[in-house]
């Protein structure tokens, strides 16, 4: 019954598959897909955690810095929860629906 | 032993709220079982010896990012009946997609690492999480801390330029056009006749 680093490793990975599939499944609603995009950064944030804990120090290598580059990960994602809400708002005031299905209009 | 039934108590909540935020009907509902993985994850942290960042991810997560969700859930005004549909038409396609991606990560990743069984570092007991975090963030990381700063700034101006709107007729004060009023523009002098008034 030992956690070891590999446990962790499994749960980031279905978090992240988790997210992945809601991205495919959801046509209709485009909060949950930013919803989605937040689970898949956490899962990557609890890969770094999980490395950055299972590592020993040594010469040169500092495993804090794994716990660092989440703490920027966490930035980014709320800086992009903030701006892709914004964006959602004023798409939903020029069209009055939010579906996902109805954003090409630029046919790309 | 405490600590495997934590971890599988843990990671069983996080994985199972995680579908049902994809899963569930209302988002408001999602919202919450995002909460709720949020809460697991930070509780995986603790397990792990990351106290700092398991109490960050709940102030941001949490406290920030989650109820951001909820007051743009709540305020658009959305049909949320018929946002369900066509969930079991792209599900086979989430599904594959789903499960190669499952299946490459575990073959490239957890399961390199299965093998060996390594277990969370003992640190030095003196050097608390926090103090060990913050000695490599001001140092080694302080330009990216302050990138970070940046990047969080740009986030704010332009959510707050989207979302800003012009709306006509509405009374505002205009302090320019107040600074710039003269006395000749805004007092005009008027001889009245005895006996017969302005009109």
């Amino acid at each position: 019954m030992v956690i070891g680093l590999a446990h962790y490793l499994v749960v980031a990975a279905v978090l992240f598959t988790i997210g992945v599939f809601g991205i495919f499944v959801n046509r209709k609603n485009v909060i949950i897909i930013l919803m989605c995009v937040e689970l898949i950064l956490l899962a990557v944030n609890i890969n770094f955690v999980a490395f950055s804990t299972h590592m020993a120090e040594g010469a040169g290598n500092n495993p804090m810095a794994g716990q660092v580059f989440a703490l920027f990960i966490l930035t980014v994602a709320a800086a992009e929860a903030a701006v892709g809400l914004a964006i959602l708002v004023v798409y939903f005031r020029n069209r009055g629906n939010i579906a996902v299905e109805n954003i090409d209009l630029m046919k790309g | 032993m405490l600590t495997a039934i934590s971890f599988y108590l843990l990671a069983a909540v996080a994985i199972g709220a995680a579908f049902l935020v994809v899963a569930s009907r209302n988002p408001v509902h999602s919202v919450m079982y995002l909460i709720l993985t949020f809460f697991s994850a930070a509780g995986l942290f603790i397990l792990m010896g990351a106290e700092f960042l398991a109490l960050l991810i709940i102030m941001v997560y949490v406290g920030a990012v989650a109820v951001l969700f909820l007051f743009v859930v709540m305020m658009l005004d959305v049909d949320f009946v018929e946002m369900k549909q066509g969930f079991l038409q792209y599900m086979p396609y989430g599904i594959a997609v789903a499960l190669v991606l499952f299946v490459e990560m575990i073959l490239v990743g957890a399961a390199y690492y299965s093998g060996t069984t390594t277990t969370v570092v003992e640190r030095d007991p003196n050097v608390s999480n926090l103090e060990a975090f913050g000695e490599v963030l001001y140092t080694e990381y302080a330009g990216m801390f302050e990138a970070a700063g940046l990047i969080l700034l740009v986030a704010l101006i332009g959510a707050v330029v989207l979302t800003l709107r012009e709306r006509g007729g509405v009374r505002k004060q205009d302090i320019v056009e107040q600074n710039a009023r003269t006395r000749a523009t805004g007092v005009e002098h008027v001889d009245i006749e005895p006996g017969q008034g302005i009109g």
